[in-house]
């Protein structure tokens, strides 16, 4: 018999598609893949946002038509007047949810609404939760630099507060962001003029280091890991913690084919082993790590326990 | 020249009795300096002060007209938030000026249980905005904002048009490229990170090497800089390395430069910023001496309409090269 363990957030697109491939992936994803939420929109860079924002409505209400609900993504820094405005707006209406990914939107927040808190808010220990969850918090999807330890203890201050916690479970992870873009510094540009160089990259731009190894993606303002960050083989553990949902980032490939692998390990149709297999064959360009969860370097890769 | 810009306050680090003193001595407003354990961003082996130190370090202030901020920085650790909120305790008890403060649980923490305790907001906590700071200033009666190092100039200066609350830049020293206390970077590569630990790049990830006639240094196994064996090979500091990127091959995301804006205390006074900032608690006390004693000399020209002079610190600084950073809007 198979239980669903785990609900499951398909996360914001971190890189720069073209607005065809924006549309395209949402609506695949809205009709094909098994995942309960979906957050959408621009969190890495506000001057990307205008390429595909008329494609943002017919994709919403494709997801929603697909069963999915629908939360919206918010800046990860937010520095100029058109991205606090953007922020306010995002606190002013009221038809769908937002993540929070900058503590700049807390200054939005109303006393009746409630929100979710994204992966790049500090949230480190179960002060900073509890303060939040007062706020109107419902989910916190955890920094994902956070070890196995730190995330029981968040669980245990959540289930206090009536709020779920979600963990970064696939995809490569959100490292840094700047002011300064490296995308643009890699081939002798500004981010004032950038010529929106990032858009060559669907998965970011290999950093290696002199000696060839691969080390790090660089996605305009933000910087990655290269390894895709893969809990696919912990997901026992998390759930005998209480983490109550997982976070799929998406990339380029087939990612209904991710989706699917994580929904049938975390029902337990198929086995962990299994599931990593699927997930070989979905990306096979990529290499992964969960080297965060155990306190270890977050490049490290451990086999499930 | 505004009556504001003759105020301006210059804060000063300290790792060690010793440079306290020193920067008391050489002409420091306020010094800042943290607990010897994690609740702080430079928590460095043999650094920062016993609460016995501090409580003589706060002592010498105060009887030099200086003030003291304790920095208690670092992100508390799930199940032993009571370290940090003791922390912030014993800097009440000892007399602090104020107390410097990234976390929201740790903030509101004081806000309710030392409500004459003045808070000052990390560069650890990234406010980049009007908004962020006044979240902050509504919600705990923050006083001051320390910024993060990804603003112009400009930015700064509509920034404090709008806001009630002090603001505090840093003008010289070691330059994170990334927004503060937003970056993983170190524990990625090392398991040790910034925000958990209070350590970037830590040395006791480090390793030099000597392959055939070049001299590597590598930060948990990834090599950061690979240089002529003759050249000083660079600590490997992971956002000052060495990388590939597509065809770009060198310093993907920030030279290895160091921060001085000397030549911009006018346009950052006229900006309406409150204090200075040298970054530096890890430095010996001649460095902290040397520099604190030319920014106050700096400071003094400026309050008293003469020049300033430009690069006198140069040889103080990594690399020999400096830069005014995200102070100058081409950086980006």
């Amino acid at each position: 018999m198979t239980t669903k363990r785990f609900e499951s957030t398909l996360g914001p697109l971190q890189f720069n598609w073209s607005a065809a491939a924006f549309a395209d992936f949402y609506a695949r994803i809205a009709d094909e893949a098994p995942v309960d939420r979906v957050v959408i929109g621009e969190s890495v860079c506000s001057k990307r946002e205008p390429f595909y924002a008329d494609r943002i409505p017919a994709a919403i209400e494709r997801l929603e038509r697909g069963g999915k609900s629908v939360v919206l993504a918010s800046l990860a820094l937010v520095t100029l007047d058109r991205e606090r405005r953007a922020a306010r707006e995002l606190f002013e209406q009221t038809q769908h949810e937002v993540e929070i990914d900058d503590l700049t939107l807390m200054n939005f927040v109303r006393p009746e609404t409630s929100f979710s808190i994204g992966p790049l808010v500090n949230v480190y220990n179960e002060a900073t939760l509890g303060f939040l969850a007062r706020q109107g918090a419902r989910r916190f999807c955890l920094p994902p630099e956070l070890p196995f330890a730190s995330v029981e203890v968040l669980v245990a201050a959540a289930n206090v507060n009536g709020a779920a916690v979600e963990v970064w479970a696939y995809g490569r992870i959100p490292l840094a962001i700047s002011g300064r873009c490296y995308h643009a510094r890699a081939h002798g540009l500004s981010k004032d003029s950038c010529r929106f160089v990032c858009e060559k990259d669907l998965d970011g731009l290999a950093v290696r280091t002199l000696e060839g190894a691969e080390f790090l993606a660089v996605n305009g303002v933000q910087t990655l890991s290269h390894k895709y960050g893969n809990l696919i083989g912990d997901l026992d553990r998390l759930a005998q913690a209480g983490v109550k949902s997982l976070r799929l980032s998406p990339h380029s490939g087939d990612f209904v084919a991710v989706t699917r692998a994580f929904a049938a390990t975390a029902s337990g149709e198929i086995s962990p082993e299994d599931g990593l297999a699927l997930l070989r064959q979905a990306a096979p360009e990529a290499e992964f790590s969960n080297g965060f969860l155990f306190g270890d370097c977050g490049a490290a890769f451990f086999p499930s326990a | 020249m505004s009556a504001r810009a003759k105020d301006l306050e210059l804060i000063c680090p300290a790792g060690t009795p010793a440079a306290f003193r020193a920067a008391i001595n050489a002409g420091a407003h306020a010094v800042y300096c943290g607990f010897n354990d994690e609740t702080n961003a430079r928590n460095f082996p043999g650094l920062n002060f016993s609460r016995e130190e501090m409580a003589a370090a706060i002592k010498y202030a105060h009887q030099h007209d200086a003030k003291v901020l304790i920095a208690i920085n670092t992100f508390p650790r799930a199940g032993a938030f009571w370290r940090w909120s003791k922390a912030v305790d014993d800097a009440a008890r000892l007399g602090a000026d104020a107390v410097i403060l990234a976390d929201l649980g740790l903030l509101d923490d004081a806000a309710r249980r030392h409500p004459g305790l003045r808070l000052h907001v990390s560069v650890q906590a990234a406010a980049a905005n009007a908004d962020a700071i006044a979240f902050y200033a509504r919600v705990f009666g923050a006083r001051r904002v320390v910024l993060p190092r990804v603003l112009t100039v400009q930015e700064i200066a509509a920034i404090n048009r709008e806001i009630d609350v002090e603001t505090e830049v840093f003008v010289f020293g070691g330059l994170c490229v990334m927004a503060e206390g937003r970056c993983s970077l170190s524990s990625y590569a090392t398991g040790k990170s910034p925000n958990m630990n209070g350590a970037c790049s830590p040395a006791s990830h480090v390793e030099y090497r000597q392959e055939g006639d070049e001299l590597v240094s590598r930060l948990g196994g990834f090599a950061i800089h690979r240089v002529s064996a003759a050249e000083a090979a660079p600590y490997p500091t992971l956002c000052k390395g060495c990388f590939q990127a597509g065809d770009y091959k060198g310093h993907v995301f920030e030279d290895p430069v160091s921060l001085d804006a000397a030549s911009l205390i006018p346009q950052l006074a006229e900006a309406g910023v409150t204090a200075l900032k040298i970054e530096g608690r890890q430095r010996s006390r001649a460095y902290t001496e040397a520099v604190v004693r030319s920014f106050r000399r700096a400071l003094d020209a400026y309050a008293a309409g003469r020049p300033i002079a430009a690069g006198e610190l140069r040889e103080l600084t990594e690399g020999q090269q400096t830069t005014s950073g995200a102070y100058r809007k081409t950086w980006r």
